[in-house]
C-alpha cells in the first residue's frame, strides 16, 4: 500500500463519515480502518534518510538493486 | 638638485617597476573579462610534449596569442591546421613574465562542426517531431507521493549529488535509484516495476557534453520509460531534446528534485486535517445514535454529552493523540456491549435465549445479566 493510496482511502473514509449516513457500526469499522491508515502514512513519512540505490543488470539479464554510499 | 629635463617630478621617486604596470593591467583586464566565445581563423599551432596547445587567432585585421593546456586540448580532438576557423571559447589574461596579452582557451570547435551538428540536431527535432514524441497529449502528470525515483544521468557527478540532497530532504521516505550512462540506464530503469517517476539530467558541470541530450537514441529511449519523465540538464540558455520529449522540463537538477516529490512537512498537515475530520466524523455519528438513545433516559442523554463534548475537545487538539480514539473508547460514552461466557458479542435477537446468562461489557469493567424474555 503506498502513500497515496492511504491518503485517497483516507479522503474517501472522512467523506462517508461526514456524510452522515453511515449505521453506527459501520461508522467505527470505518474509523478504525480511517486511524490504522493515518499511522501507516505516518509511520512511512517518518523514515528519516533516504535510500539512495543503483542498477546492476546480471550475466543472467536479471536485474539487481545494490546501496550506494550516500 | 637641477633637473636636466625640466620635469615636474622626480623619475627616481614615481616610477612604477614594470611588474607593477603588467600586474595592474593583468588585474584590471581579468577583472572585466568573464569568459567570451571568441570566432577566428587558427594559425601556427604547437602541441607541446605536456599536451598543452599553443596558437594564434586572427581575423584580417589583428591577432591575439592562445594558450589551451592539456586538461581542455584533450576534448579539442586533433589539433587544428592553419587556417581553420574556429570558435574558442577563452578568458583574455596577461603572461606575468612576459608582459604578453593573450587568451586562456578551455573550448575550441571548428565552425564546420558546429554547422554539421546544427543540421544534424534539426534532423533528429524534426524525425522526433513527425513521430509526435513532443505531442502535449504524450505528457503525463508527475505522481505526487513517488516512493521510487530513477535519477539517470550522462555521468557520476555533482548535479545530481543536488537531486539527492533536496529529494531527501523533502522526501526521505523514498528510494532513489541512480544510473548512470544515458541509453543503457534508460532501458535499466524502465524494467524496475518500482520506479514510479525518472528524472534524467547531467551528473557534473558546465564540461559535460550536451549533445548526449540531442541524440536521436536517448530522446527515444527517454520516450519509451513507461513512467513520468522529468529532464534537467540544466542549461539555461538552450532547450535540449530531452527537454522536448520528457514529461516536464526543469531548468537544474534542484529544481527537478523539487518537482519530482512532494514536501513531507505538508503531506503531514494534510495528515493532521484529515485526522480531525476523521475524529469530527465519528463524533458527528455518536451525537446521531445519542439522539436515539435519550429517549431511554436522562442519565444516558448526560453521559452522552459529556462524551460528545470529551470528543469534540478531542478531536481539537487531535493530530499525534490519534490512537487514544480508539473505537473501544465508545464503551466511555455509555455504550455497552453484550457478551456471552466466551466472550462473543451478542448482535441478534436470536443469540438471546430466554433465561440465558450473558454480561453487559461497559467502560470500567463487566456486569453479569440474564435473558428476561427475547
Amino acid at each position: 500500500m503506498s502513500i497515496a493510496q492511504d491518503l485517497n482511502r483516507l479522503e474517501e473514509i472522512v467523506r462517508k463519515l461526514e456524510s452522515e449516513d453511515v449505521e453506527l457500526d459501520a461508522a467505527l469499522a470505518l474509523f478504525e480502518e480511517g486511524v490504522a491508515r493515518l499511522r501507516a502514512a505516518r509511520e512511512r513519512l517518518g523514515t528519516a534518510e533516504v535510500k539512495v540505490q543503483t542498477v546492476l543488470e546480471e550475466a543472467s539479464g536479471d536485474l539487481r538493486l545494490t546501496d550506494l554510499d550516500g | 638638485m637641477t633637473n636636466p629635463l625640466q620635469l615636474s617630478f622626480d623619475p627616481a621617486d614615481d616610477a612604477w617597476s614594470v611588474t607593477k604596470l603588467v600586474t595592474s593591467v593583468k588585474r584590471l583586464i581579468e577583472a572585466e573579462f568573464v569568459p567570451v566565445w571568441i570566432r577566428g581563423e587558427v594559425v601556427g599551432c604547437k602541441v607541446w610534449s605536456s599536451g598543452h596547445w599553443y596558437f594564434s587567432l586572427r581575423d584580417r585585421i589583428t591577432q591575439v596569442r592562445c594558450t589551451m593546456w592539456s586538461r581542455y586540448t584533450y576534448q579539442a580532438g586533433k589539433p587544428p591546421e592553419d587556417g581553420t576557423e574556429v570558435f574558442v571559447l577563452a578568458r583574455p589574461g596577461i603572461y606575468d613574465s612576459k608582459g604578453e596579452f593573450h587568451l586562456s582557451v578551455t573550448r575550441l570547435i571548428p565552425t564546420a562542426a558546429v554547422g554539421a551538428a546544427q543540421k544534424e540536431l534539426e534532423r533528429v527535432k524534426e524525425a522526433l517531431r513527425k513521430d509526435g514524441l513532443f505531442d502535449e497529449a504524450r505528457k503525463r502528470p508527475i505522481p505526487p507521493f513517488a516512493s521510487t525515483v530513477a535519477v539517470v544521468t550522462s555521468t557520476a557527478g555533482a548535479a545530481m549529488r543536488d537531486v539527492i540532497t533536496v529529494v531527501g530532504k523533502r522526501w526521505p521516505c523514498c528510494r532513489i535509484l541512480v544510473v548512470n550512462a544515458l541509453v543503457r540506464a534508460l532501458k535499466l530503469v524502465t524494467r524496475v516495476p518500482e520506479v514510479e517517476l525518472c528524472i534524467v539530467g547531467r551528473g557534473g558541470g558546465g564540461r559535460d557534453d550536451l549533445n548526449a541530450f540531442n541524440s536521436e537514441a536517448v530522446c527515444r529511449a527517454l520516450a519509451a520509460v513507461k513512467v513520468p519523465t522529468i529532464s534537467a540538464v540544466g542549461h539555461e540558455t538552450d532547450i535540449s531534446l530531452t527537454d522536448l520529449v520528457a514529461d516536464l522540463r526543469a531548468p537544474t537538477p534542484s529544481a527537478a528534485a523539487e518537482m519530482a516529490v512532494s514536501d513531507r512537512r505538508e503531506v503531514l498537515r494534510q495528515i493532521d486535517d484529515l485526522g480531525a475530520r476523521l475524529a469530527g466524523g465519528l463524533s458527528s455519528r455518536t451525537r446521531l445514535g445519542a439522539v436515539r438513545l435519550a429517549r431511554t433516559g436522562d442519565r444516558l442523554q448526560a453521559a452522552m454529552d459529556r462524551a460528545i463534548r470529551r470528543e469534540r475537545h478531542r478531536a481539537d487538539r487531535l493530530g499525534a493523540q490519534l490512537d487514544a480514539l480508539s473505537p473501544l473508547r465508545i464503551l466511555d460514552r455509555g455504550y455497552a456491549v453484550p457478551v456471552d461466557p466466551d466472550g462473543r458479542v451478542l448482535k441478534r435477537l436470536a443469540d438471546f435465549a430466554p433465561g440465558a446468562p450473558f454480561r453487559l461489557r461497559i467502560a470500567d469493567g463487566d456486569v453479569a445479566a440474564r435473558v428476561e424474555q427475547s
